[in-house]
């Protein structure tokens, strides 16, 4: 059973005028097994807050904890955290040019697990997971993420977390640029993984469309770099037929109080 | 987080009468070089002063032929200046390495041959010397070829390359110096008719190495495939000028060079000249150069050009591109468990995996991939951070 537990998190990032904070306090629990869905508009922090967690260089936490499993997160390195048990499934995955998908897994799953895969076992497990996520097998030798479609680099994303087998998750808008079939091929891989290994999710989102896939039981709105409401699934709905709009003018309305 | 792409993209006319260039055998021909000149501009001059006039000892180095006896030899005439068949001089310092080399290293290999290994040529510097070095390879023949340079001091040295009709040379330049050493080479490739050149130049070492390959054609169908792969450190400049002369129609040429830099007053040049002459119909040509930026300090200097005298070319494009190690590349791999050091050598050694992998001998590739690790492991933590 893993628990990841922010609290009180402030982010900034360094800007033309100095340093800019964007998450303003954020508190926030993930537990192995749940499925949590961080819904905002654009702009609003979302993305931040899953890269401070996955310890990008560019944002300096300036307050608020982090831990996994009652482990201090933001004490660790960008692959430390990888290695406890964090994953973030990237909105723009980055070309590696001259890596193979094929050397990047077993260097990420040797890493990961400590010790390299048995060469046998690792080729059936990466052909299966590949099989699983409609990933032809040629893409083992192309390069990391170049030339990939936004659909090849989302299912390249979810194999990743199907072989490393994380802990808890974080997918930055996995639906974006998808069409319906890729959609519908990534969110049942994410829901295999959950399901099979219990792997505890946090959805980050702009909109309702991956949710109809994968069902969040724990639904937070997102303005201006922290939580304003949480909810059940019906905070999607709502969020569905009336927008953000409420949740921002609430916001601006308390921040002026 | 922001990736810095430069081009630096000035315009080098080629002459487009070869009558322009003054080639010849005689030093004296030549002026010494001040630096102001638009093929010197970019050298130091000062580190490679003892090259600049005729040099007191010639023969500051020893070389050492590894190969087949029969197409093995070196030819000790003394005395007149032997003119290359194919190779002229194009400036001081390779006439008066072709002038002062006391004899020719010969490498022949005779027509209708497959040969099965390399032959390699390990030249190491002691002092200061020339040397000559010819490799033919008659028609219909296929071989590859490895010079080695290693050791330390100031050396000029000339090597002319004859492909024979429909015959294959792979010929692989390592420059493996110590940090100390100087040298300047020239290479010149004569392709046959039919005929594929492949040729890869690997320097990591040295203090200033500067060379000059140039390729012209013999008939038509003739193919060069031009790989470069070099790291520069601190303080290390490492300069690379290519010439293709497309003075033959149906010829193809591809330049691929790649370079990494690390460390204050890291210089790396490429000059990537290409003309396609009015005769030269069907001609295909491309040629790229990539640069690796990885620590502040470095400096990158990179012009193609590409001269064309005819509309009729099959193909023809450049691209030159210097950019600083990118650190969402290494954020990416880390997020996925690598350790950043590890991390770091994925990202380099990928970023030379298009040339090094080209490299169709295993035991030279492997070479390769383990001088570039050495730098690499040289690089330390400043990478990225």
């Amino acid at each position: 059973m893993a628990e990841l537990v922010i609290r009180d998190l402030h982010v900034s990032v360094d800007g033309d005028e100095g340093p800019r904070e964007i998450l303003r306090g954020v508190d926030l629990t993930v537990r192995s097994g749940e499925v949590h869905a961080i819904m905002g508009p654009n702009g609003s922090g979302k993305s931040t807050l899953a890269y401070s967690v996955a310890g990008h260089p560019k944002y300096t936490v300036t307050s608020g904890t982090v831990t996994l499993d009652g482990e201090d997160v933001l004490a660790m390195s960008v692959d430390e955290r990888a290695k406890a048990g964090l994953f973030l499934a990237m909105q723009y995955p980055v070309e590696v040019p001259g890596v193979t998908v094929s050397n990047f897994l077993r260097t990420a799953a040797t890493a990961v697990r400590g010790e390299a895969p048995k060469l046998r076992a690792w080729m059936g497990e990466v052909k299966e997971a590949m099989g699983k996520l409609k990933v032809d097998q040629s893409f083992a030798q192309r390069n990391v993420n170049e030339g990939f479609s936004g659909g090849e680099r989302k299912r390249h994303e979810i194999l990743q977390m199907e072989l490393l087998k994380p802990k808890i998750a974080v997918l930055d808008e996995t639906d974006s640029g998808l069409d319906v079939d890729a959609l519908k091929v990534v969110s049942e891989g994410v829901n295999r993984i959950h399901d099979e290994i219990g792997t505890g999710l946090l959805l980050i989102t702009h909109t309702t469309r991956l949710l109809k896939l994968i069902p969040a039981e724990h639904v937070h709105v997102f303005v201006d770099g922290r939580i304003v409401a949480s909810g059940g699934a019906e905070l999607a709905d709502k969020i569905d037929s009336e927008g953000y709009e409420a949740f921002v003018a609430s916001e601006e309305a308390g921040a002026k109080a | 987080m922001s990736v810095a792409h430069e081009e630096r993209a000035i315009a080098v006319t080629v002459p487009k009468d070869k009558s322009e260039v003054i080639s010849s055998f005689i030093p004296a021909d030549f002026d010494v070089p001040t630096g102001r000149e638009e093929e010197w501009r970019f050298t130091p001059l000062r580190r490679m002063k003892p090259l600049l006039t005729a040099l007191p000892q010639n023969d500051g180095a020893t070389v050492e032929i590894d190969g087949d006896p029969a197409v093995i030899g070196v030819d000790a005439a003394q005395g007149p200046i032997q003119p290359g068949e194919w190779l002229v001089p194009v400036d001081v310092v390779s006439a008066l390495a072709w002038a002062g080399a006391a004899d020719t290293t010969l490498i022949t290999i005779p027509p209708k041959t497959d040969l099965e290994n390399p032959v390699t040529v390990t030249i190491t510097g002691t002092s200061t010397s020339y040397q000559k070095l010819r490799v033919t390879i008659e028609h219909d023949s296929s071989a590859t070829v490895v010079i080695n340079h290693q050791g330390t001091g100031q050396h000029a040295e000339n090597i002319e390359v004859e492909v024979g009709a429909r015959s294959q040379l792979k010929l692989v330049v390592i420059q493996d110096w110590d940090r100390d050493a100087v040298h300047l080479g020239r290479i010149h490739s004569h392709v046959g008719r039919d005929a594929t050149l492949t040729q890869v130049v690997a320097t990591f070492g040295g203090d200033l190495v500067r060379l000059v390959s140039t390729v012209d054609y013999d008939g038509p169908g003739g193919s060069a495939e031009l790989l470069g792969a070099f790291f520069a450190d601190a303080g290390q400049h490492l300069e690379h000028r290519l010439f293709v002369d497309h003075n033959e129609p149906h010829c193809r040429s591809n330049v691929v060079y790649k370079g990494a830099l690390q460390g204050e007053h890291a210089h790396t040049v490429w000059i990537g000249d290409v003309l396609i002459r009015a005769k030269a119909v069907g001609t295909d040509t491309y040629e790229i150069n990539r640069n690796l930026v990885l620590s502040d300090g470095a400096r990158a200097d990179s012009v193609p050009n590409l001269e064309i005298e005819t509309g009729e070319v099959s193909g023809a494009g450049h691209a030159s591109a210097t950019g600083r190690f990118d650190d969402e590349q290494l954020f990416y791999l880390q997020a996925r468990g690598i350790a950043a050091d590890d991390a770091r050598r994925m990202v380099v050694r990928g970023f030379f995996t298009e040339v090094l992998d080209q490299i169709p001998d295993a035991d030279i590739r492997d070479r390769l991939w383990a001088a570039v690790d050495d730098e690499i492991g040289a690089v330390g933590s400043g990478v990225g951070s």
